[in-house]
């Protein structure tokens, strides 16, 4: 079951080969949206390969060791006969959200009730969409997630069956988050392919919450892509709690495309995960966008985190800030590279861009790199990078006042996460993250809810 | 209540302190004051437990007990508060969480029940008027955009919270207009028992008509060169410190 597989090119076959055992079925079972690109996106995995340190973008993350273990692939639905309330009990009482589950990538309907949103809004299974209404998946469906740009988006493209897919017409505000959980429960190790797609008409606004979770202690890869569609005017706020164990594997690529006048709110939590790299693309394509993009991420002992963003300013008067921050215990390593490209068109621009980490330890690494092509005259742009460790002052100050060592670090540590978790704009959410992020650092497994399983492996 | 005998500190191979002994006793003020650079802030960060310093010889008793097995927390809980000469910025500690930590594990170190938020407040608030300090202040993160004056009456109003044994105050007067030394020197004073001491470090006279000493000592070069009582204050202030340094071969 461990066979681990180090050459290469064999490698990149063994997945061209699980492709070709379930491409004819694909043919006859995905609506065709999902179908049309299956080929050269294969072929544009094969082109790239599996990315190794070779790869300017994976160089701080190569995937080979991740790729190399013998996985099951779920190319079907599995019948789940859990209700999700059992395994699941969001203790955040005051955060009323409309839950939907995902499974090893597919979307499952819980008991298929109807979700408690506004008329007009469509919310439910990718795949069973793009069945139902071709229509409103097919002008978006791939027209981010470019294979060629990328092999995990290419692999992802392949092999795309399900995901969420949610809808909101225009001037629709849908009042409660969506909440997605992202389960991965499954009896052998799996690869997961998972594909999202959220369409927000002009005016609209909503909010969604991603949270991620392992299940099981087996061993897991996921390879998930979403495209957020942002149209004038319109408002989303995108928040990802990732809480992962120590075997699992994740590459999360995320796209916006934002219309004028548009504003986006991204926060990325990582809590624990062996391996997460997070893309993340947003293109300003209209005047007047604002983009936030947020992140941090708390790991420890061999974790792997990478952040990888880009952010194009295609029109002018745009604002863009990134700003991720990250704690480092043990011998875990951090990455951050972030890219600010602004077209010559793309007049007043400010963007700006800031990446903080804290080492704990000696053998903690952050390796940083920040690029700004900037090919307007007219624009404001900073980045800075901080590598640093506990102020051994503020340490001193707050322990001469009695505060226990270790209660003194875990005050510092939060107050240097607080500046990105007050960002969050909703108060309980906020509220709920900073005591994820407090429970994290107190070295508590921050489950984000009352689940049954333990998965601290 | 503090003995210090030949406590010789030196700092990456330098010597800084050089053969201190201090007796101070409950009740009693003592203030110390020297010219710049002398080792005042070295005694005093040595007292309240800061590392990087390396004691190379002597000894400190507290209470009778080894100073040197007791981390800075522990000093702190057992009655030892330094009001820091530069006081540090933490921008993130909200000043409440950090004070009502502060308070609580100063309880529990005294076996008390720790205060619930409705009781800490009323607290702050008695002790905040005693002080006179901004409430838009304790809105903040700890000392975060404090003037330098707002700084110190910050370590007064947590020395008045915690209410210390043995106070340190490292020119807690240096950057306080009038009327707020007159405050500080009001909250020392209200604090004054037979059973807590206080160790000034200044360079004025002027604190000393409000704190009245017990004894003066002048540190020069690492050394307490002279012991006096308040008269001696009156001399520095008059002369400055050349006649020390010439008695002192210099
Ligand atoms: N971390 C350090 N590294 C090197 N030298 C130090 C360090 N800390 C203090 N010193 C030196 O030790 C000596 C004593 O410093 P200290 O701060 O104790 O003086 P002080 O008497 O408090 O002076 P002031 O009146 O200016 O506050 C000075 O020469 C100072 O430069
Ligand atoms: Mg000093």
């Amino acid at each position: 079951m461990m066979n681990a597989i180090t050459d290469a090119a064999d490698l990149s076959l063994m997945y061209l080969a699980r492709y070709r055992e379930a491409a004819d079925r694909w043919m006859k079972e995905t609506p065709p949206v999902l179908h049309r690109n299956r080929e050269t996106a294969i072929r544009e995995f094969l082109r790239q390969g599996i990315p190794s340190k070779k790869n300017e973008n994976y160089k701080y993350s190569p995937l080979q060791p991740y790729f190399s273990w013998e996985y099951d692939f779920q190319h079907s639905r599995n019948h789940v006969d859990f209700q999700l309330n059992e395994v699941f009990q969001c203790d955040i009482p005051q955060l009323d959200t409309v839950l939907m589950l995902v499974m090893n990538g597919w979307f499952h309907s819980l008991n298929s009730e109807r979700y408690e949103l506004p008329p007009g809004v469509i919310a439910g299974s990718l795949e069973e969409i793009a069945a139902a209404h071709p229509g409103l998946v097919e002008p978006w469906y791939g027209s981010l997630a470019e294979p060629a740009e990328d092999p995990l988006v290419a692999l992802n493209s392949a092999f795309a069956r399900d995901g969420f897919f949610i809808y909101v017409p225009r001037g629709v505000r849908v009042e409660k988050p969506i909440q997605v959980i992202n389960l991965q429960e499954a009896e052998h190790d799996t690869f997961v392919t998972q594909r999202n797609l959220v369409i927000v008409d002009p005016g609209a606004e909503v909010n969604l919450i991603i949270c991620d979770h392992t299940l099981n202690a087996n061993r897991y890869m996921v390879n998930d892509v979403t495209e957020i569609f942002v149209g004038k005017n319109a408002r989303v706020d995108v928040c990802s709690v990732q809480n992962q164990h120590n075997r699992a594997a994740s590459v999360h690529s995320v796209f916006f495309r934002q219309e004028r006048d548009s504003r986006i709110t991204s926060h990325a939590v990582t809590l624990h995960g062996g391996m997460v790299r997070n893309n993340l693309k947003a293109l300003l394509n209209g005047e007047n966008c604002e983009a936030n993009l947020y992140g941090m991420a708390f790991i420890d002992r061999k974790q792997h985190v990478d952040n990888s963003l880009q952010v194009i300013h295609a029109f002018p008067n745009c604002q863009s800030n990134q700003h991720y921050k990250n704690v480092l215990d043990d011998e875990s390593s951090g990455a951050f590279s972030g890219r600010i490209h602004v077209l010559r068109d793309a007049q007043k621009t400010n963007a700006y861009q800031r990446n903080n980490s804290l080492l704990l330890t000696d053998k903690a690494l952050m390796q940083t790199k920040p690029q700004l092509i900037i090919e307007a005259d007219d624009v404001k742009c900073s980045h800075g990078a901080t590598v640093g460790q506990i102020d051994e002052d503020a340490l001193f100050y707050l322990r001469s006042r009695g505060i226990e060592e270790s209660r003194a670090r875990l005050m510092l540590m939060n107050a240097f996460s607080y500046e990105v978790v007050q960002q969050i704009a909703a108060d309980p959410l906020r509220d709920r993250i900073s005591e994820l992020v407090d429970k994290r650092l107190r070295g508590d497994v921050a489950r984000c809810h009352e689940c049954a399983y333990r998965c601290d492996c | 209540m503090l003995s210090i005998k030949n406590l010789c500190v030196s700092i990456e191979g330098k010597e800084i302190l050089t053969g201190i002994n201090l007796e101070v006793r409950p009740g009693e003020v003592h203030a110390i004051m020297g010219p710049n650079g002398s080792g005042k802030s070295t005694l005093a960060n040595v007292l309240a437990g800061r590392e990087g310093y390396e004691i190379t010889s002597g000894e400190i008793t507290f209470e009778g007990e080894d100073l040197f097995e007791l981390s800075p927390e522990e000093r702190a809980r057992k009655g030892i508060f330094l009001s820091f000469q530069y006081p540090v910025e933490i921008p993130g500690v909200p000043m409440v969480t950090f004070l009502k930590t502060s308070v609580n594990e100063h309880r529990k170190f005294k076996g008390e029940k720790p205060l619930t938020a409705g009781e800490f407040l009323k607290l702050m608030r008695e002790k905040k008027q005693m002080v006179e300090m901004d409430t838009e202040l304790t809105n903040r993160s700890v000392n975060e955009g404090f003037s330098g004056g707002e700084k110190k009456k910050n370590e007064i109003f947590q020395m008045a919270l915690l209410e210390p044994r043995l106070s340190i105050l490292d020119e807690t007067d240096s950057g306080l207009d009038i009327d707020a030394l007159k405050i500080v020197a009001n909250g020392v004073n209200a604090l004054k028992s037979p059973g807590r001491s206080t160790i000034v470090i200044t360079h004025y006279q002027r604190l000393l008509d409000y704190i009245i000493p017990d004894h003066v000592h002048v540190l020069y070069k690492g050394k307490i060169v002279k012991s006096a009582g308040r008269e001696l204050a009156l001399e520095l202030e008059e002369k400055g410190y050349e006649w020390i340094k010439q008695e002192n071969g210099n």
